[in-house]
Formats: C-alpha cells, structure tokens, sequence
C-alpha cells in the first residue's frame, strides 16, 4: 500500500506541479491506525513534491481510542501538528446510540494525550439528537468547551438516506428532531461558542481566531486540493478527481495505470461557479461575487438571481455589501434553501 | 339476411355493478361466441381503464347465435351498457336501437337510482322489460323482496323475473328463452328505401372509423353510396359487419338487423350519433328523429404541468376526442398556468377518466383547475354572458344578476343513513321535493344547485351511506342566485387556478377550508405566507404558514461537493415545476389536492 500511496501521489503531483503546499490531511476511515513511519514517508514526499508553506498544517483524523491514543507521541514525531478527534458525544447512551464503540471515559483520556502530543487539537460533537433536551445540549457544550481546545466541530445529527438511521425512523424506532427546535439548538450553539471565544467560521465549524481548519478552509474557499489513496476526492483545477474506494481496486488500478484515479470529471465553468457558492456561503466570511465572476468568466452580476438575493435581503437572511455576499445569523442555519432560491444554474457568461 | 322474426334485440340495464356485464360474458359464452380460452371477465369491458375500474364506461354490441328450445337459430344482439350516471346518454343510444331490454337488479342490493332512471327510458321506448334478480348465489340475496321492490317502485310485473347468478352462470339458459319468447322481434321493410340509426361511431387503430347502426328499412351493402341526412355526407361503404364479439365481416345487414359499417370515414366528429343513413340514389325522404344532443355539465381547465407539453396536450386531446365526442374543448389561457384548455364533461367521473386517461395514455402531467358549471349572467346593459370560467368574471358592478343551473336529485338510501342525507342536502342550499318510504328504504327528492354537487357531493353521499346510496339527476334548469367570486390570494398574489364561483352565504366556509388545505399542502419557505380567501377586497377567511428555520447540511468537505451539487440541481429543477405565486413555489399536487374538498 505505501507504494502505491506514493504512486498515486506522485502521478498528482506532475499534474500540479511547482505549487505551495498549505496543509496535509489524513482522514477518511482510520488513518491515525497507519504506522506513523508509513504517515511520515508521506509527509516527506508531498514537502517533495510540492513547495511546503512555512506554516504547514498536517491535520490527522482519529478515533477517540486508546489504541489509537497510543500512537500519537509517533505521529506527532513523524510531523502531525493537528489532530480531529471523532468524540461525537459526552453521554454514554448518545454514543451508543450513534454507534460508536468507544465511552466517554476513554475517549477523554484520549483527548488528554492529544492535547500533551499536539499543538493543535480538535473534536467533533453531534447533537440534535432525538430526545435531546436544550439543557442537557447546553449542558454537554459548556463541559466540552471547558476542555480548552482552540477549535470545535459540531453537528447536527443528520438523517440520511439508505443509513440505518433512515431505517429506523422509517420503522418508526425514533423521530428525527423537528426543524423548529432543530433550528434553537442551532442558535444555542451560535451563542454559546460565541461566547467562549470559538465563533462559527463555518456552519458546523467553530474556532478561536487563527485556530481554523486551513485544510478545510481551501474546499470551502474553492481552492486545488490533490486527493491521494483509496476513496479520496480532489479538485484539479477544472477537474474533479475520484480515486477508487475499495482497498483492492485502489491497488489494482495503481499497478495497471500508475494511479488510483477512478473518474476525472472536468467540470464546466458554470459547475465550478456553483460549486465555490455553494461552499462559499458556508463561511461566515461569505464570498466576493466580483472575484468568483471574473475567475469563473462569468458577469459579476450572473452567479446569483439578484431579485431572489434582494428579497432574501429584506427577509434579514442575507446580508449583501456590494460584491461582497453573506448569510446572516438568521439565514446560516437556512443556507440549502437560500441557495436553492439564489444559486443561477446557466450564468450568463462575459 | 335474417328473417325478421329471427332478430331479437335488446339492451342490458341496470344500476352500476348490479352485474350486466357479468350476465353478458355467461350469454356470449353460452352461445359460444367465445371459447373458455378467449373469455375473460367483464369481456367487453376491453378500455384499460374500464377494466381497472371495473366499469363499463362505453356501451357495447355484440350478435349472438341462439338456437333455442323451439329449435330455430335466432339472431340476438347484446347492447351492454354503462350504469353510471355520467354515460346514461350511451344507454338512452343503445335503447333507440332495441326492442327489449334485460333489467337488472341486483338481489341484495335491490332497485336504485339508477335502475329507475333506466328502466322509465326504456319504458318510453315502448320496449319490453325481462326483469332479472341478479347475484341470487349472495348470501345476502333477498330474490322475493326485490321481486316485490321491481314490483311496488318500478311498477312493472316481476312474477316470471328471471333468477341468476351470472357469476357462477346459474339461469343463463332461462334468460336467453325469456328474450326469444318474450321481447318482440323488430319491423322493418327489406324493399323500402334504405333507413338505418346512426347508434355510435368510434375509432379502431385497424378499421379507422366504425360506425355502428340499426337497419330500420331497406338493405346495407358494401359498395353502396350512403348519405348521411343530417350532416348531408356521402360515403362509399367498404365494410359491413358485426361483432361476435370477433369482428365478422358480413355480405349485407338487412331490416332490423344491429351492426357496424366502416366508410373510409377520417374523424368520428364527421359522424354525428342520431344520424340516419340512406343511400344516395332513391333514399328515405324523412329522417329518423335522432337523439337529444349531450351537454356539458361540468368545465375544468387542463393545462399542462411543464409548459413545454402544451402541444403534446393539445395533440392528445384531439386524439381523445376521436374516441369520445361527449367531451368538448376549447384553448385557454391562464396567467400563471399558461396555454391549456378548457374542457366540458358529462359529470365529475366524466372528467376524472378523460384527466386519467390523458396522464396515463398519452403520458402528460395535468394540472386541472377547480370544476364549475356554466353561469349565465345578465349584465346591467341587458346583454346576457354566459361564464364558464371563474377567470372570465367581470366586474360585478356590471352584472345585473346572476343564474346558475339547478338539478332535481333522486337519492335511494336504506333508512338508516337517511338523517345525514338529509343533513348533506340542506347543507347545499337543496329543497325537499319528495320523501317516500318503501319497505326499509326511503326515496328522496331534492332540487339542488350543480355549483353544489360538482364539488364533491357524490363522494360525500358515497362516505356517509357507506356506499349504500344512489344517486341519480337532470338538469332543470337556471336559477337566480345571490352568487360570488372568491380568490385565493398566496402571498398577496391571486392563484387564478384557485378562483371559484361560490354561493355568498357558503364562501367563508368554504374559503376556511380552502386556506386550511393549502395551509397544509404549501411547504415552508423562508419567509411566511399569508393565504387568504376574498371576495373583492375583503378577506373571509385567512391562514398563515410559518417561515422555514432550519434547513442545512452539517457536514460539507471536499468529498461532499459534487453530491451536493447534484442535489441542489434537482432542488432547482423540481423548482422549476412548481409554479410561482408571489414568490412562493406552489407543487403541483397541491392544485389537485386542495380542489378535492371535503374528504376529510
Ligand atoms: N356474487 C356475484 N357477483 C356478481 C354476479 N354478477 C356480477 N358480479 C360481480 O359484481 C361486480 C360488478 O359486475 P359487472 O358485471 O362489472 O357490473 P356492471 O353492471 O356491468 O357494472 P357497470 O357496467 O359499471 O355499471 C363484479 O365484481 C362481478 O364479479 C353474481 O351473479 N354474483
Ligand atoms: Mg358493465
């Protein structure tokens, strides 16, 4: 597999070549499982191949467990400086509901040797759980908030399609919590963050300033991102890559092809217009509409319909400065929505 | 050519289910017209949508060859017709035609509405009735009581009704006797000049128009020049023939004899149902009376749900009506709905085969708009306009008064569900004509305005009787009445599709819950919405929908983006189908929904 992670690099790497490297991300499955010298052959090669900023974010995705807790001293030895902790809740039944095999015992343990290993440390939460009371959620986020992390990720819980919570609610097993409340917990949580010095810079993301996920900032922001190993998706400039997720497949492919990739999708200039919009309006920066145009050759007025926007306006949940375009508080937990109402799909090109 | 005393002909009647199609398949097959093979139920029920229903909807002829106990080989002709309310025109046809016809009745449901309606056409006709109690195998089956029911509300003889079970063929052999012996066989003079009733025409994908006609006088050939003496047409005859139900081609049909003709005929609307055909050379001088003309009494628009399909639409239609002449069509457009049609029907059940129809033969998405009769309006000019679409209503200040058609109802209800009947009647600004009891059931009479009964007050008789009563009703007529327009308004935008016709004294309520369906039917969006009910500047009634709070995906990296922008493209486009009222994306299936008033 090393090599072929290294092959699979190296073929990304010639494609993009002479590029400033921002940051590194090991996510996706276990990555924190890998043996820290494999994660350090990679770290060297990707410094290689691509010019490192001084500032390099290596981020490494873990689960809470003293398995993977035991190697962090290595990882952080091999050049990890962040870590994302999956902790999703501070309540034993939450966990279990969510399926998750470790406690919380054990995942605070966890969370205290990542905090001794890395510079930078961050966990995710879920909330919005069936049942869920406000209190007990108010309750959970001041206890996390109080561990002192600079940055946190918290979710509500989504039902999604073809998942075993889909089948349970269609069983009538537990009912999804409903918007309304759904969108209190949401303000709770705006309020609360906001208030201990970690303020949304994103949807679900929230950060003390300057501890914001650079590596996640780049999808949002719409930047390049080479995505190396099985089941990883990247932007190419116009292209969006796929590589193969089955372990077996991936490997395959490398040895026939010299690569992982499964689908190299180029995408049109209106496609990627709608696709840095649509992440774009996740951050609470917003976007530059005059910019997006230009890049994407397109007339500063065409991404969005400007009477939908002007209306949203009124409505408070849109807050427009000449190019500069944002949701408000109110309108952030309304972004699917918003962009279904402003998002133009054929923009008229300059 | 057979001799006269050999034809008999006859129609099957009855209320709807009551079994005359089932006794149809039992009298084809005992005479062999098909094999256990080729027989299914309901045979001649052969439209999709008929035999999904499990009703007849189109009358059906069909010759059967019956050698009967007397020895001779008789010629009958079988006219299965409809029993529900809406194509009682293709029964009063299929009468014109015959000399006799089987009533039946079933024996645990007894004589209804429209086993009455029925049987006094077919009395007009100066025909003679076989009765036939129906169904006898039913545990249920009281045989003696509707014996004595055809007896006491029909008035006509019922001692040597005929018992059957046409399901499980019990009693064939006797109704086929009973129409030898009993119905009398046609006149009809084989040198006199060519006369024959145009009964029906329809289109065959094969035999391109059929049309199928009663010889009165004279003899039909093919090759022979016929004229049809109302249009004043000329065809050539290239076919003659009948159904066994297997189209079989016959040298000629003579006096009294039932069959079909195919004359190189394009559309059936060159064909005109009442018609009489003679030949061009030395024909009849005086044509048969013909039938009444069938009038719509319901109006609804059709427009198609994307744009794109209008022409579609339009095509489809005319394709339709090659099949079915009872319905009437015109373009219309609406404000936000776009180029669609405006369409007459023969009743709601009328207009629901035809929409069902369009949505599954020719494959389009309809919106229909609310149904409405047709208002007659004098203006304060002494000009008179007559409104069939609630989107042409003037100003009021120009009318003078307004007319609305009334109908005489005759609703047949076991006692039991008589209160809320009564109750249901009043409720539509009905008056009690007629209320008489017979033997545990009660006949009512009530005059009622159409405006009331298109809604939903055949579903709502249905519900409350638990199916039990029936319902039948003509036209009689306009009346002054203190009638409106009501709006919807969405958003403060009016939603013409929505606009109704409705007596003052009903529009609150009826604009409550209206509000209250849309309430329910209209998702959230991010802003609330007023819906409101009015008449003119006043608002009746009033509902608000609160704006949408929550609606965002919580996660979105860089594997997310593509799945999430796929989604927000069938999020535009389904978009793109709703259609827009001030601002707010109403689905489709909410026109549909919120015209379906009153089903609880
Ligand atoms: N038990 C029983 N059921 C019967 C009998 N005859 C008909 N049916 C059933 O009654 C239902 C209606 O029969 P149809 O023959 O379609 O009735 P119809 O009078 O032609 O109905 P329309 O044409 O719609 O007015 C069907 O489900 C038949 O199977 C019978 O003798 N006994
Ligand atoms: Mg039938």
């Amino acid at each position: 597999m090393a090599a072929a992670l290294l092959a699979d690099m190296a073929h990304e790497a010639a494609l993009m070549p002479g590029r400033t490297l921002g940051s590194i991300f090991f996510g996706g499955g276990t990555p924190s499982l890998m043996p820290p010298t494999l994660v350090a052959r990679l770290i060297d090669a990707a410094t290689t191949h691509w010019t490192p900023a001084a500032d390099i974010e290596i981020t490494l995705e873990a689960n809470p467990s003293s398995v993977e807790a035991a190697r962090f001293a290595d990882l952080s030895l091999a050049g990890v400086n962040r870590v994302s902790l999956g902790l999703q809740s501070l309540d034993n039944a939450a966990l279990q509901f969510l399926g998750r095999a470790h406690d919380v015992t054990e995942a605070l343990a966890a969370l205290d040797t990542a905090q001794e290993q890395f510079d930078r440390v961050s966990f995710d939460l879920i909330y919005a759980l069936p049942g869920q009371t406000l209190d007990a959620w108010q309750a959970e986020l001041d206890r996390a908030l109080g561990f002192g992390t600079g940055h946190l990720s918290l979710y509500q819980l989504t039902i999604e399609q073809g998942t075993r919570f889909a089948s349970d609610v269609r069983r009538g097993e537990f009912a999804p919590m409903d918007d309304d409340l759904a969108a209190e917990f949401f303000a709770c949580t705006q309020t609360n963050t906001e208030k201990a010095g970690l303020p949304a810079y994103e949807t679900s993301n929230h950060a003390r300033p300057g501890q914001e996920s650079r590596h996640n900032l780049t999808y949002w922001r719409y930047g390049d991102y080479a995505g190396v190993g099985p089941g990883a998706h990247g932007r190419r400039r116009a292209m969006a890559t796929e590589r193969h997720k089955k372990p077996e497949n991936f490997l395959s492919a490398v040895a026939r092809n010299g690569h992982g990739l499964r689908l190299e999708n180029a995408l049109s200039l209106s496609e990627q217009a709608m696709e840095a919009l649509l992440m774009g309006l996740r951050l609470r920066e917003g976007v530059r509409l005059d910019v997006m145009a230009s890049r994407f050759g397109f007339a500063p007025d065409a991404l969005v319909d400007c009477n939908a926007v002007s209306r949203l306006q009124g409505h408070g949940l849109i807050i427009r400065n000449g190019p500069h375009l944002a949701l408000s508080e109110a309108g952030r937990p309304l972004l699917d929505a918003i962009l279904a109402d402003i998002v133009t799909i054929e923009p008229v090109a300059v | 050519m057979t001799e006269l005393s050999k034809i008999r002909n006859f129609s099957i009647i009855a209320h709807i289910d009551h079994g005359k199609s089932t006794l149809a398949d039992r009298l084809i097959q005992h005479t062999g017209g098909l094999t256990e093979r080729e027989m299914s139920e309901q045979v001649l029920d052969n439209m999709d949508i008929e035999r999904e229903r499990g009703i007849t909807i189109k009358a059906q002829t069909v010759r059967l060859d019956y050698t009967a106990k007397d020895g001779e080989t008789y010629e009958l002709n079988l006219m299965d017709t409809p029993g529900h309310v809406d194509f009682a025109y293709e029964v009063s046809r299929s009468l014109a035609a015959c000399e006799g016809a089987l009533l039946v009745v079933d024996a645990a449901q007894g004589v209804e509405a429209q086993t009455l309606a029925n049987v006094y056409q077919s009395i007009e006709h100066d025909h003679e009735i076989v009765p036939v109690i129906n169904k006898i195998d039913l545990p249920a089956a009281e045989p003696d009581k509707v014996r004595a029911e055809i007896e006491d509300i029909v008035g006509i003889p019922a001692d040597n009704a005929v018992l059957t079970s046409a399901k499980s063929g019990i009693g064939i052999e006797e109704v086929l006797e009973a129409i030898v012996t009993r119905i009398p066989p046609p006149g009809g003079d084989r040198d006199a000049p060519l006369k024959a009733l145009l009964v029906d025409s329809w289109y065959d994908p094969y035999l391109g128009v059929v049309i199928l006609i009663r010889v009165i006088d004279g003899v039909l050939k093919k090759g022979m020049n016929i004229r049809f003496m109302q249009q004043g047409s000329q065809h050539l005859v290239d076919r003659v023939g009948c159904m066994k139900p297997k189209i079989t081609q016959l040298p000629e049909l003579g006096p009294g004899e039932i069959g079909f003709i195919t004359a190189q005929i394009k559309e059936v609307a060159d064909t005109a149902v009442g018609d009489t055909i003679t030949t061009v050379k030395g024909g009849a001088d005086k044509a048969l009376p013909g039938f009444k003309e069938v009038q719509s009494v319901v109006f609804c628009g059709l427009f198609p749900v994307d744009a794109a399909d209008f022409e579609k639409l339009r095509e489809s239609i005319g394709r339709l009506r090659l099949n079915d002449a009872s319905f009437t069509f015109e373009m219309e457009t609406s404000a936000a709905l776009g180029f669609g049609f405006r369409c007459g029907f023969l009743g709601l059940l009328h207009l629901e085969i035809i929409q069902e129809r369009l949505t599954r033969e020719y494959d389009l998405d309809l919106i229909t708009t609310a149904p409405s009769v047709v208002y007659r309006m004098t203006m304060t000019d002494g000009s008179v306009q007559y409104l069939h679409n609630p989107a042409d209503y003037p100003d009021p200040v120009h009318i003078d008064h307004m007319e609305e058609p009334w109908i005489k109802a005759t609703i047949y209800t076991p006692d039991e569900y008589l209160g809320s009947i009564l109750k249901l009647c009043q409720d539509r600004r009905g008056i009690q004509t007629e209320l008489t009891y017979v033997g545990g059931r009660a006949q009512v009479g009530y005059e009622l305005p159409l405006n009331e009964v298109v809604f939903d007050f055949y579903d709502r008789l249905k519900s409350i009787s638990r199916g039990y009563a029936s319902f039948d009703y003509e036209q009689i007529g306009l009346r002054e009445g203190d009638l409106v327009k009501m709006n919807i308004l969405v958003n403060n935008e009016p939603v013409d599709a929505l606009a109704m016709i409705v007596h003052r004294g009903e529009a609150e309520a009826r604009g409550r819950q209206l509000c209250e369906r849309l309430k329910d039917l209209i998702p959230r969006h991010l802003f609330k919405i007023p819906i409101q009910a009015a008449i003119g500047a006043k608002v009746i009634a009033r509902e608000t929908i609160s704006a949408m709070r929550k609606d965002v995906t919580a996660k979105c990296y860089g594997g997310d983006i593509s799945r999430k922008k796929k989604l927000l493209e069938k999020q535009k486009k389904g978009k793109a189908k709703m259609r827009e009222y001030g601002n707010v994306s109403i689905p489709q299936e909410a026109f549909i929904a919120a015209l379906r008033m009153g089903e609880e």
